[in-house]
């Protein structure tokens, strides 16, 4: 299985994103991350099955509470993980080439 | 394809830096960094605010389907010199990545084409390897039918 393509996949979705970035800084329980979308209760809990399907979160029983944080050793590597950092700015890029291309200057 | 943006960071460092060539003239280019309808649509946010000018300053903000915000950034501009840098700042809010300090040159290479450096300098190592490790981070890379989307409409 293609895990690297999965992670993409995952991260393709604007709400998972907002959960791995509300995740970098502390671990938070499900309830605590939910708290923060409008979105269903069950939405989220099937946005983090899938993040901890991809190893891009791991989860922590704390007590009666599961905690999920990200997983550290998934973004070890600065050279590992540069090729989605590049991608990003290269989309970009590309977009504003093909934009600009077609740019006709206002009057 | 061969991917035409380049990212130079080292390892330790607190800085990396980006180089793109573009097949666009070097006033497009630039053009396309000032121009708050532009911005919008190659990095994929809505522009609050966009102020051209030493001492001015941006906002960018990013909603998903639902209207929730999932991504709002903002900065300063130290310089502005047309068709050739601008130096700013960039601070996401909500996220524990600090500010960063942005140097964009631009440089013709011949009359049809151009290209940007782009010197980003974070707080600390940690802070740009964290910023590196979660590239969505920046948020404004929009979902990809809305990439597709633009692109449709251009062809």
């Amino acid at each position: 299985m293609n895990l690297r393509r999965d992670v993409f996949q995952a991260i393709a979705d604007p709400t998972r994103r907002a959960i791995l970035l509300l995740v970098a800084s502390q671990a938070l329980t499900a309830g605590a991350i939910a708290s923060n979308f409008d979105t269903a209760r069950p939405t989220v809990s099937k946005h983090l099955q899938i993040l901890t399907e991809c190893e891009l979160l791991e989860q922590k029983q704390n007590g009666r509470e599961i905690y999920y944080n990200i997983n550290a050793k998934n973004m070890k590597e600065v050279a590992d993980f540069i090729e989605p950092f590049r991608k990003m700015w290269d989309d970009r890029f590309n977009i504003l080439e093909t934009i600009m291309k077609n740019y006709k200057p206002k009057e | 394809m061969e991917l035409k943006t380049k990212i130079n960071a080292e390892n330790g460092e607190q800085e990396l830096l980006i180089t793109r060539e573009f097949d666009l003239p070097l006033e497009l280019l630039f053009k396309a960094f000032t121009e708050p309808e532009l911005v919008e649509q190659w990095m994929g946010t809505k522009v609050l605010k966009l102020e051209c000018k030493k001492h001015g300053s941006y906002e960018f903000e990013t909603s998903d389907a639902k209207g929730n915000v999932v991504f709002k950034a903002n900065g300063v501009i130290h310089e502005f010199s047309p068709n050739r840098k601008i130096i700013r700042t960039f601070e996401m809010d909500n996220v524990p990545f600090g500010v960063q300090l942005e140097i964009c040159e631009f440089e013709q290479v011949t009359d049809n084409t151009s290209k940007l450096n782009m010197h980003v300098i974070y707080e600390s190592i940690a802070k740009r390897d964290h910023v590196l490790k979660l590239p969505f981070a920046q948020g404004i890379n929009m979902a990809h039918n809305r990439i597709q989307e633009i692109l449709n409409t251009l062809k």
